[in-house]
């Protein structure tokens, strides 16, 4: 035996262990979704500025077109993912609850016209610049969930060298499957778009962090990586949730630990998600605007639970559809996985860039929503993954100490629902600190207006 | 690994574009659109199965050892007093749950734990009324004083047991033998406890008494290894913190051990003090109770070493032989304090 076969598997501190219900879907290949007949596509889809559209009602669009655009440079451009006319710019509902500005195109018959990006002839030798600007004119942005513009993580500031490139293929979240297949049915593509990405960093040392229960995929990527001749380091990862957040990646993979408040750049690293890989890939070498990705289609309430392959704006109604409808029971349909996704009150919003899964759940399923006072049983501190004391902050947000709670690193939580998960007083500890981080924002503003 | 271990390489991904599949005809397929409205909560949407319930019945069912031997050494006296007390708490309970016009609490099962607590920390002489009394006050006064359940600074049980000590010193201070005892012909014959023998009379007990429970003494704390299995289970189940009984036992051996080391003969043997009195049931059960014990790693260090302290001085320099009851309640107090200065370091976080 070699020694990549007998790799430590590692992890981070804390953390838990929700059933995994990914074998409903692991196991199916991905399908292509039938075009939609209309797309509803929103001006804003990644974190940074808005954008502004390009186009007006009744322009006729095609696949691929940029059809709204910002200056600023921590922004994504907007691209029409069906060929047809466009119907109306106006607001409809978005799956973070308001309704938002989007451009609403209906399909003009079956064809589908691309326009493609200019693409170098090699990558291996085109400028860096010119990489960067083609990503950015992609519109790719991380598609784990976060939808930060990845042109600009590829442009660390100057003061920050980076080391290392973590592809995360974690996928931590109950349900999904979307990088795990992906990780198997484009295998190359991924590789070869982390190749692209490394060398716009201009840095050699690569790892894809993988978690053990995709052994499938970890044994996939290892062959490949021989294959195709790279350097990249496959980390088998154990299971563990949140594992796929980005700075508990950082320390499963490397041991490094991000500062408080701070950046992966911090310690020299840059973590992309799975499917990004694949958009860069597509961008640079296929000229192919981030217009379409994987999305995971499940849960006990859909009637036969898929990976669709479905353009960016479909109405979760037609993806749910695709697999053959929701059962009856139907209580509720979130945006991502059960431990941190939205839940919708609308089957017509869009899915969006970030949109890595449709997860529909009867009521047995849920939570239980008995709720009693906290018993002080410490259970939240123990899983914490950013060492908070969950319970503490609930209780000052509760009592109105703002100012305590921000002391108590309100700040540094990054909702990831362990603390929630482990209640045994249901009691809605995420809900308590997104309240304290408004309350704690809006307190410190007011403080500074008076000074 | 050799080559043909290698898993199957994939094929190239051809470049044109896949051809749309259409989805298959489901005969199940009937397009829903819920005419009933999708709940809407806050993530995270998914939870373990443990409840503050269960964590409670979990705890009734760690002291059914400890329950059982009391009944088999102490026997009639036994079953009246932790009838009283659990009866008493309960009907208690409940007639707070009205007063405040809350819906009832019994079946989250706490006030039957501070009941079958309090019946465990009494002498098998106790009177019924005394125990009635006390069970009522530890639920009116110990609990729910405070806000109800999880508001409590002090351990009910051993607030209830602080009043009776209080109200019926006498009373609570005298000890029977077990029926089951070579020394017990006569009915309800009065023995000192071996931690009272000691200090006292500088009498010094043997261990396989105190293991088994076969020594006089409190209902519940006699035998060391019936708690012992249901601490363990506890411990295993992640119901009670370890690092408070293992800290308060530790503390205790090893503060014991300096003076026993100071003195041989003036104080009693480290083994004798982990094993003797209420000290497995406190560090099982009482100092191990969540609402009041510190909810950080450091601070149930320092709770569980702290109470054992506070417990050797009580035992070796107080006026009492024992000191279980008033080292946790100290402690308790202190368990607001070691939980705001104990924060654990975020993650990331450089200390100035």
């Amino acid at each position: 035996m070699s020694e990549s076969s007998q790799l430590h598997i590692s992890t981070f501190r804390r953390g838990v262990h929700p059933d995994e219900y990914k074998n409903l879907t692991c196991h199916l290949p991905s399908q292509i979704m039938p075009l939609p007949d209309e797309v509803f596509i929103p001006l804003q889809q990644h974190i940074g500025a808005p954008c502004e559209a390009l186009v007006e009602k009744g322009d006729t669009v095609k696949t691929g077109q940029k059809i709204a655009d910002s200056s600023a440079f921590v922004s994504s451009p907007i691209h029409a993912s069906i060929t047809g006319t466009v119907v109306a710019v106006a607001s409809f509902p978005h799956p973070l609850g308001a309704k938002v500005p989007m451009i609403h195109i209906k399909r003009d018959g079956e064809e589908d016209d691309w326009v493609l990006l200019s693409t170098p002839e090699n990558w291996e030798t085109a400028p860096k610049e010119e990489l960067s600007k083609l990503v950015r004119e992609a519109g790719i942005v991380g598609l784990g969930g976060a939808a930060f513009p990845t042109h600009v993580k590829m442009s660390p500031p100057a003061d920050k060298p980076i080391d290392h490139f973590i592809l995360n293929g974690c996928e931590c979240e109950p349900f999904l499957t979307c990088d795990h297949r992906v990780m198997l049915e484009d295998t190359d593509r991924i590789l070869k778009g982390m190749a692209i990405m490394m060398r716009m960093l201009g840095i050699k040392q690569g790892i894809v962090g993988i978690e053990s229960n995709k052994a499938d995929g970890i044994a996939t990527m290892e062959a490949r990586v021989k294959a195709l001749n790279l350097s990249f380091k496959i980390q088998p990862l154990k299971v563990k949730y949140p594992q796929g957040a980005e700075k508990m990646l950082i320390d499963a993979a490397l041991g490094r630990k991000v500062p408080a408040g701070g950046l992966p750049m911090d310690v020299g690293v840059v973590v992309n998600n799975i499917a990004t890989a694949l958009a860069v890939y597509e961008a640079v070498v296929d000229g192919k605007p981030l217009i379409q990705r994987m999305l995971t289609v499940t849960g006990d309430a859909i009637q036969s639970p898929g990976n669709l392959i479905s353009r960016i704006g479909t109405p979760f109604q037609v993806c749910v559809d695709a697999c053959s409808g929701l059962k009856d029971e139907t209580s509720q349909v979130f945006m991502g996985g059960p431990m941190m996704g939205l839940v919708q009150y609308d089957l017509q919003v869009p899915t969006l860039k970030a949109t890595s899964g449709i997860v529909c759940m009867q009521s047995s399923q849920l939570k239980n929503t008995r709720h009693y006072p906290c018993i002080q049983c410490g259970t939240c501190v123990s899983v914490c993954p950013m060492n908070l004391v969950p319970t503490r902050l609930s209780r000052q947000v509760e009592t109105g100490k703002y100012q305590d709670c921000k002391e108590w690193g309100v700040f540094n939580c990054i909702e990831c629902g362990s603390c929630a998960f482990v209640c045994p007083s249901g009691i809605p500890l995420v809900q308590w600190i997104r309240v304290g981080k408004v309350k704690s924002t809006e307190q410190q503003q007011k403080l500074k207006a008076q000074a | 690994m050799t080559e043909e271990n290698l898993p199957q390489a994939q094929p190239e991904q051809p470049e044109t574009p896949k051809k749309p599949v259409k989805p298959k005809k489901d005969p199940r397929a009937k397009l829903y659109k819920p005419e009933t409205p999708l709940i809407l909560a806050s993530s995270p949407h998914f939870h373990t199965r443990d409840t503050v319930p269960r964590i409670m019945w979990n705890v009734v069912a760690a002291l059914v050892p400890a329950t059982v031997l009391a009944l088999v050494y102490f026997q009639w006296a036994a079953v009246g007093i932790i009838l009283t007390s659990v009866s008493s708490a309960l009907i208690a309970e409940m007639l707070v749950n009205r007063v405040k016009g809350e819906s009832f609490t019994i079946p989250d099962g706490s006030a039957l734990i501070t009941g079958l607590l309090l019946a465990m920390t009494l002498p098998p002489s106790f009177s019924l009324g005394g125990t009635a009394l006390g069970s009522v006050f530890a639920i009116v006064v110990g609990k729910h004083f405070f806000g109800g359940l999880g508001y409590n600074i002090f351990n009910p049980a051993l607030l209830g047991r602080a009043f009776l000590q209080a109200s019926f010193p006498v009373p609570m201070t005298t000890w029977t033998w077990p029926l089951t005892a070579r020394y017990a012909d006569v009915d309800g014959i009065t023995a000192a406890t071996p931690l009272g023998l000691f200090k006292f009379e500088g009498v010094t007990s043997e261990l396989s008494g105190l293991l088994t429970g076969n020594i006089s003494g409190s209902l519940g704390e006699t035998s060391a290894i019936a708690i012992l299995i249901g601490g363990i289970y506890l411990l295993i189940r992640k119901y009670a913190d370890w690092r408070i009984s293992l800290s308060f036992l530790l503390s205790t051996f090893l503060v014991s051990g300096a003076f026993w080391l100071i003195s041989p003969e003036s104080y009693s043997s480290p083994v004798f003090q982990l094993f003797s009195g209420g000290l497995m049931l406190g560090a099982f059960f009482m100092a191990t109770d969540m609402v009041t014990s510190p909810v950080t790693a450091r601070g149930a260090w320092i709770f569980g070493a702290g109470a054992g302290f506070i417990l050797v001085i009580i035992r070796l320099f107080g006026g009492l032989p024992e000191g279980v009851m008033y080292s946790i309640l100290l402690m308790n107090a202190f368990t607001p304090l070691i939980n705001r200065y104990t924060r654990p370091k975020f993650f990331g976080e450089i200390r100035a």
